[in-house]
C-alpha cells in the first residue's frame, strides 16, 4: 500500500453534550480519493472542520503527512497542503478572479510590506492558466465576481483549490447548489485532480458522483464511522443500507 | 465541450455588457449638476461656469472655480482617508473632532512670540516654544492625527466594538480634548512661514489654454495625496487587502490576511489625512479653535457616498470620492450663485446625500438582477 497522507486516531468532537463525532478512524493514502456519505446530521462535516481546523477536536489525533499535527486554524492547515472548498463560499465578491484566486497569496513586482506592488498581469496569466488547466470557462475574469451565477462562483472556488493544491483537497459539498452543466465542470476538475495525483476526501449526497469519481466510500452514521468500502466492492443499495442503518458496522468490511 | 465564446453552463458573454466602471456615473452626475446650475444661472441672467463681465478677458468664471477648488481641498483631504475605512467595512465619525484637536496643537507649537513687538498675548507654552520651525508643528499635527486614528484603530480591531461606537466615542473625546486644551480660547498668532502653508502657492499657479489652475497649497496637497492613494488602492497589496476586507471579512481571514492589522493601519492612515487636513485649516485661518472642523466628518462621508463608495465596504475608490467631492463644491457654489438661502442650502444638501444612496442603492439592485 502506498504511504498515508492523514489519518485520524479515535477523533471526536462534542457540541455540550452533542456528540457529533464519536472515535473516528480514518485513513487516506496518497493518490487516493475518497467520498465521506451519510445522512444529514452524520458527522460528515463535523468531521471536515476537525481536520482542517476550522474548529478545535475535543479528543483524538490527526496526523497529516506523516506527522501529527495540531493546527491552531484554518489557515495554518492551508499552509501545511490541506486545500478545502467549503460549503459557504469563501471568496471576496468586489474582486475579480484573479484576485480571488491569489487572495492572501499575490505575487509582486516589488515588495515594500503592506505597500508591496502587485504583480497584476502575471497573477492573471496564471489564472487564465488555472482555469485552463481545470476547464473552468469564466467569461470575464477581469469582472468582479458579484456579477456571476452561483455555480461560477463555485467553479472560481473550485479552481482556486485545484491550482494550489499540493497534498490534500478537501470538498464539502463543492456541487450541491449546481446545475447540470456546472456539475459536470466540478467532476471534471475533480478527476484532473486525480491525474495529478492529488488526494481528494469528496463529501457528496450525490451517490452517482460518489461511484464515478473515488476510489473509495466512507459512510458515516450519528457520528460515526460504520463502513468503509472498496467502489468495486460494493453497490448503491448497500450504501444506502448503511446511510440509513439497515446494516451497521458490524456487518461493514473495512477498506 | 462548449464554445470557448459560451461561458459557464452555455451562457452567452457579450462584452458589451461588462460592468461599467461606476465612477463614469458619478462623473455624468457632476456633469448634469453643473448643467442645472448653468441653467438656473441663466435664467437669472448670469452664468455658473463662464465669465460674463466684459472687463475681464477670460472664457471662465475663474473667480468661482478657484473657490469651488479651495473650499473642497481640506476637507477633501479627510474624505480621502474616510474612503479607505469605508472600503474595509467601517466608519470613521471622529475626523472632524481630530481636526479640532490637532488644530489647537498644531496652533501650539507654531506661535511666534512677538505680535506687533508685543509678548503675543495667546501664547499656550513659554518661550521655547515660541518661533520653532516650521517642520515642528507639522510633525506634532501629524503625530497627534496618527495618535488619534491608531486608537481608533486598534478599538476596532481588538475590542471588536462596532467602528460606529468606537469613532463615536473618539469624536466626542476629541472634541473634549480640543476644548481641554486652552480652555477653550483660541490659539492665535503663527510664525510667518506657518501662516503661509496653506496661503502660499508653492509650485505656482498654471494655465493650460483656457484651463487655469490657482495652486494654491491646500488644492496641491489634495490632489498629490489624491493620486497617491489612488495608485495604493488600486496598485498595492494595501488596496487589495481593503477591498477584501471590506467584500467578505471571513474570506479575507481565511485566506491569511491579517484582518485586524490591516484595519489599525487603514485607520491609522486616516487620522493622520484628517492632521494634514488640520495643519492647512490652521495655516489658512491663521488661528486655531475647538470648534475647528465640526461636522467635516459627514461632509467626508457624504463625498464618499456621492462619489459612489458603499457603506457596506468593498465598492468604490478614491477616484470616485474626489468626483464626489467635486459634486459637493459644485453644490454648495451652485447654491451661492442662485442666491439660495444658506438655510436652503444645507436641506438640499441632505437630500442630495440620499438621494445619491437611493440611486446606487437602485442601480445595485438592476445589477445584480442582471
Amino acid at each position: 500500500m502506498s504511504k498515508i497522507i492523514l489519518e485520524t486516531r479515535g477523533l471526536t468532537k462534542h457540541y455540550g453534550g452533542v456528540h457529533a463525532l464519536e472515535d473516528a478512524n480514518f485513513i487516506l493514502h496518497e493518490g487516493e480519493h475518497v467520498a465521506v456519505v451519510g445522512d444529514n446530521g452524520a458527522g460528515k462535516s463535523t468531521f471536515v472542520r476537525q481536520v482542517t481546523a476550522v474548529e478545535q477536536r475535543s479528543s483524538g489525533e490527526v496526523i497529516f503527512d506523516g506527522q501529527p499535527v495540531n493546527f491552531s486554524g484554518p489557515l495554518e492547515a492551508r499552509q501545511a497542503g490541506i486545500e478545502t472548498v467549503f460549503q459557504t463560499l469563501a471568496l471576496a465578491d468586489d474582486l475579480d478572479v484573479p484576485s480571488n484566486l491569489f487572495l492572501g497569496r499575490e505575487l509582486f513586482k516589488f515588495k515594500l510590506g503592506p505597500f508591496s506592488w502587485l504583480d497584476r498581469k502575471t497573477m492573471r496569466d496564471r489564472t487564465m492558466e488555472a482555469l485552463k488547466t481545470t476547464a473552468v470557462k469564466i467569461p470575464n475574469v477581469d469582472n468582479p465576481i458579484r456579477n456571476m451565477s452561483g455555480g461560477q462562483r463555485q467553479c472560481v472556488s473550485i479552481a482556486r483549490t485545484a491550482a494550489f493544491a499540493s497534498k490534500l483537497v478537501i470538498m464539502d459539498e463543492p456541487t450541491a447548489a449546481l446545475g447540470v452543466q456546472e456539475t459536470a465542470q466540478v467532476e471534471n476538475i475533480i478527476r484532473g485532480l486525480k491525474e495529478r495525483g492529488i488526494p481528494m476526501i469528496l463529501i457528496s449526497h450525490n451517490l452517482r458522483q460518489v461511484f464515478d469519481l473515488v476510489d473509495r466510500i466512507v459512510v458515516f452514521r450519528r457520528g460515526r464511522i460504520v463502513a468503509s468500502l472498496r467502489k468495486d466492492e460494493t453497490d448503491g443499495n448497500d450504501i444506502v443500507s448503511y446511510i440509513t442503518g439497515v446494516k451497521g458496522a458490524s456487518d461493514a468490511a473495512f477498506a | 465541450m462548449a464554445e470557448a465564446t459560451h461561458g459557464l453552463g452555455g451562457l452567452k458573454y457579450d462584452p458589451a455588457k461588462r460592468t461599467r466602471a461606476p465612477e463614469w456615473n458619478v462623473f455624468g452626475a457632476l456633469v448634469l449638476i453643473v448643467l442645472i446650475f448653468e441653467i438656473l444661472n441663466r435664467m437669472q441672467g448670469g452664468s455658473f461656469l463662464f465669465n460674463m463681465r466684459d472687463n475681464v478677458d477670460a472664457i471662465f468664471n475663474q473667480q468661482r472655480l478657484d473657490i469651488m477648488i479651495l473650499q473642497v481641498a481640506i476637507v477633501g483631504i479627510i474624505a480621502l482617508g474616510v474612503t479607505q475605512v469605508i472600503i474595509i467595512g467601517g466608519i470613521d465619525l471622529s475626523s472632524g473632532s481630530v481636526v479640532g484637536v490637532t488644530a489647537m496643537v498644531v496652533m501650539s507649537f507654531a506661535q511666534t512670540a512677538l505680535v506687533n513687538g508685543n509678548p503675543n498675548p495667546k501664547a499656550i507654552f513659554g518661550d521655547w516654544a515660541m518661533d520653532l520651525p516650521v517642520i515642528v508643528p507639522i510633525v506634532v499635527g501629524l503625530a497627534c492625527g496618527l495618535l488619534a486614528g491608531l486608537i481608533n484603530g486598534l478599538l476596532v480591531a481588538y475590542t471588536k466594538i462596532p467602528p460606529f461606537i468606537a469613532t463615536l466615542g473618539m469624536m466626542v473625546s476629541a472634541r473634549g480634548a480640543a476644548r481641554w486644551w486652552s480652555n477653550g480660547q483660541p490659539v492665535s498668532f503663527p510664525t510667518e512661514n506657518f501662516g503661509s502653508l496653506a496661503n502660499g502657492d508653492l509650485l505656482g499657479s498654471m494655465t493650460f489654454g483656457v484651463l487655469h489652475w490657482p495652486g494654491q497649497n491646500p488644492a496641491v496637497v489634495f490632489v498629490l495625496l489624491a493620486i497617491l492613494f489612488h495608485v495604493i488602492m488600486t496598485y498595492t497589496l494595501y488596496g487589495k487587502r481593503s477591498y477584501a476586507i471590506g467584500s467578505n471579512e471571513a474570506a479575507a481571514r481565511m485566506s491569511g490576511i491579517n484582518v485586524d492589522h490591516h484595519k489599525v493601519l487603514v485607520y491609522t492612515i486616516a487620522g493622520i489625512l484628517a492632521a494634514v487636513a488640520a495643519v492647512l485649516l490652521t495655516s489658512k485661518n491663521l488661528t486655531a479653535q475647538a470648534g475647528m472642523g465640526v461636522m467635516y466628518e459627514l461632509d467626508a462621508i457624504a463625498m464618499a457616498v456621492i462619489g459612489g463608495i458603499s457603506l457596506a465596504g468593498g465598492r468604490g475608490s478614491i477616484l470616485g470620492t474626489v468626483l464626489g467631492a467635486m459634486i459637493f463644491s459644485v453644490i454648495i457654489s451652485g447654491f451661492t450663485s442662485i442666491k439660495l438661502d444658506a438655510y436652503y442650502q444645507e436641506m438640499v444638501k441632505g437630500a442630495i446625500i440620499v438621494g445619491a444612496v437611493v440611486l446606487d442603492q437602485w442601480r445595485q439592485r438592476k445589477r445584480t438582477r442582471g
